[in-house]
């Protein structure tokens, strides 16, 4: 350490992300995704003009965290939000930041008309098959089988129906230019989220269309492991129903 | 009627034929509005389909956005309005109910957002025909929470396109929800209308400066803005909120609005307003006929309601002391909602009576002229 | 011949002990403290000096606790 200077840093928190301790549990996927976030608005000198719609759900504070301008959506409502903002404001990076339950469930019409009107704006979705903030509930994209507090005995599709795949869907949408779905469990992994990330907000600057980036994600302590299991069982489990990579790029 | 493009050029003082729903159109791109989010719903169409056909994102660069529910429009409004610019949206009551959460989201994060409402006979999907059953809805808030939003109730087409320049200043200044309730009738009818001047749409200098608490992207000269009505300790809600009742207490004191008509000898006083304060003063012109001395109470702002004003008028003394007026009929086209700001306002000073139809009918000034006459035997017995 | 050598830093009061940096060092240089920061979390240490700079431990921290330095060395 001591023969180390500022000019040997090779890796640290980016700038923009303040030093608010983060309210999410230890391991949390988010912590990663907000950082990624912050590092591709500091690489694309977008700190002044971009504005982030948080969700309502585990990332309802994520406007502590970041120092950009955010604006608090209604539970599921932040494409729309994003969407006045966007028409009104056109050089600015408009994004959302949203969950499962924000997003693919309570805000699914806002989420699919946003992104078919080609909206210039980019949604980064975060995965993680569960209602977090509200203590581990089923979420649209929970999976068959997989046990929450309000399908104890596991997710049943005679009774559930079936986990929604929404990425899917928004690659079939005339407006999206660009669509992913990645995840951040390993520094390989996060460093194409990042791309994936950059190609985005790119996209949104360029008018190109929406974009929306699916972060397949952990949640520990919803999935009552430890953040390390919860890694190796997202890999084992979720990844097969929801597969990684671009679903469409049109960029 | 054909509304071209060209329509834009039409300079000050420009008379037009216009419906009460074209008329905010218009006014709207005339008053230098950013944006405008709406989902269509009858009786008030035409407010999105005349900005459609005026095309104002190639003159004044206003954007109109057809949204995918009233919901979406109204959270397009938030955005637009947390950022700086000047958006509204219009609906009709059920689409309105819908909008409630929205505009409790506004109301809680202080935006300056404007809403039109074309009301519609409820409740439910109701009726397409004109109501005034929306009055509790707008006044009362609406949705979750401890809030008010000003209300402004036009009854003419001129007021329709005069009211939208004068709730934007409103909403801005005191950073609250603006709203216009009108009805099918004024949305629907059409009369002539003075325009209002062009004005230019602010910059994005002027939305700084005006605007300091909006998203506008931060600079390093400030820290960033956070728009959210969310708060986790109590103690710090609490405190939000009674700045906020403060601030509705200022707007109470400073913005009532209210007209009366022949109210200088009336022994009767009839407190309607929008298209029930037009019937009214038929009515009351037919009474006056009859020797009967009647008059018209029409608030203008159903919030902040003219109370004060109310109570002026209806406790107004004889010279041999005695009260002028003897009773207020309360005339609306609802099962009786503004009564009870009536009697907020006079207590039990008078005696109150309503007239309403419900369900989409309008009544004739006859009615009203009967139900006071009615309400006048009733007293005298 | 050059060698490269890297160090970390850790945040230890952000640190929340999620160990997720242990699992993704790949020369194992990292474990939790047997002491708890004032949240009450154990916290990230570097117990070796086997540290190559690779940075997949700052990356991978959710909470942005984790400062990588990574260093040529000349013989």
């Amino acid at each position: 350490m001591k023969e180390m200077t500022s000019e040997n840093i090779v890796y640290q928190r980016p700038s923009l992300m303040n030093d608010t301790p983060m309210h999410y549990c230890p391991g949390c996927s988010h912590g990663v995704v907000h950082k990624l976030v912050a590092e591709v608005i500091e690489e694309m000198h977008m700190e002044e003009k971009a504005i982030g719609v948080c969700p309502v759900g585990c990332a309802v504070f994520a406007y502590k965290y970041l120092d950009i301008d955010w604006q608090e959506a209604a539970h599921g409502r932040a494409p729309a939000v994003a969407t006045g903002i966007k028409r009104l404001w056109n050089d600015r990076l408009v994004f959302t930041y949203q969950g499962d339950g924000d997003l693919a469930c309570i805000g699914t019409a806002e989420t699919i008309h946003a992104l078919n009107r080609g909206e210039n704006i980019t949604i980064i979705f975060i995965n993680n098959a569960i209602y977090g903030m509200t203590g581990g509930q089923m979420a649209p994209t929970t999976l068959i089988g997989q046990k929450t507090s309000t399908c104890p005995y596991g997710r049943d599709p005679e009774m559930h129906g079936y986990p929604l795949r929404i990425t899917e869907i928004a690659a079939t949408l005339e407006g999206t230019c660009y669509v992913s779905r990645q995840s951040v469990e390993s520094a390989p992994a996060i460093r194409k989220a990042k791309a994936a990330i950059r190609k985005a907000f790119e996209a949104s600057m360029a008018g190109k269309g929406s974009s929306l980036v699916e972060i397949v994600s952990t949640c520990n302590s919803g999935w009552k492991m430890s953040p390390v299991k919860a890694n190796e069982w997202m890999v084992e489990n979720m990844f097969p129903y929801y597969p990684k990579g671009d679903l469409k790029d049109r960029t | 009627m054909k509304i071209m493009a060209n329509d834009m050029k039409h300079t000050e003082g420009e008379v037009m034929l216009l419906k009460g729903n074209e008329a905010i159109a218009h006014a709207a791109i005339r008053c230098g509005v950013d944006g405008f989010f709406g989902y269509p719903i009858t009786p008030q169409s035409e407010i999105i389909e005349t900005l459609a056909m005026l095309k104002p994102w190639e003159t004044t660069g206003m954007a109109v956005v057809q949204a995918e529910s009233e919901t979406a429009s109204i959270n397009m409004v938030y955005g637009a309005a947390g950022a700086g610019k000047r958006a509204f949206t219009s609906s009709s009551s059920p689409g309105i109910a819908l909008m409630q959460e929205g505009i409790s989201y506004m109301a809680g994060c202080e935006i300056p957002g404007v809403v039109i409402d074309v009301s519609r006979g409820g409740p439910g999907l109701g009726t397409i025909q004109p109501s005034q059953a929306d009055y509790t809805q707008m006044t009362r808030g609406g949705g979750n929470g401890d809030y008010r939003c000003i209300v402004l109730a036009p009854s003419t087409v001129q007021e329709m396109a005069d009211f939208v320049p004068l709730i934007f200043d409103l909403a801005f200044k005191y950073r609250c929800v603006g709203m216009i309730l009108c009805d099918g009738v004024i949305g629907q009818m059409m009369e002539k209308c003075v325009l209002p001047p062009y004005q230019p749409r602010w910059t994005e200098e002027e939305i700084r400066e005006r605007c300091p608490w909006a998203t506008t992207g931060r600079t390093k000269e400030r820290q960033p803005n956070i728009i959210t009505s969310l708060e986790q300790t109590p103690e710090v809600m609490e405190e939000r909120n009674l700045r906020m009742q403060e601030k509705y207490r200022t707007i109470q004191e400073n913005e009532t609005r209210c007209e009366t008509y022949m109210t200088d000898d009336a022994e009767y006083i009839i407190a309607a307003f929008g298209i029930s304060a037009r019937l009214a003063v038929t009515a009351i012109d037919e009474l006056r006929k009859e020797g009967i001395k009647a008059g018209l109470f029409r608030p203008i702002t159903l919030w902040p309601y003219p109370y004060k004003e109310l109570e002026a008028l209806c406790t107004k003394k004889t010279p041999n002391g005695e009260n002028m007026v003897k009773g207020v009929l309360c005339a609306e086209i609802n099962g009786g909602q503004m009564i009870e700001d009536v009697r907020l306002a006079i207590h039990d000073a008078l005696p109150i009576k309503h007239f309403g139809r419900m369900g989409g009918v309008v009544p004739e000034p006859d009615e009203i002229a009967e139900a006071l006459k009615n309400f006048i035997g009733g007293l005298n017995r | 011949m050059s060698k490269i050598i890297g160090a970390i830093e850790v945040n230890k009061d952000r640190c929340k002990g999620c160990a997720l940096c242990a699992a993704a060092c790949p020369k194992g240089v990292i474990a939790m403290s047997k002491k708890v920061n004032a949240c009450g979390y154990p916290y990230a240490e570097a117990i070796n000096d086997s540290c190559i700079g690779c940075a997949s431990c700052g990356i991978v921290c959710p909470d942005g606790c984790i400062t990588v330095y990574k260093k040529k060395l000349e013989d």
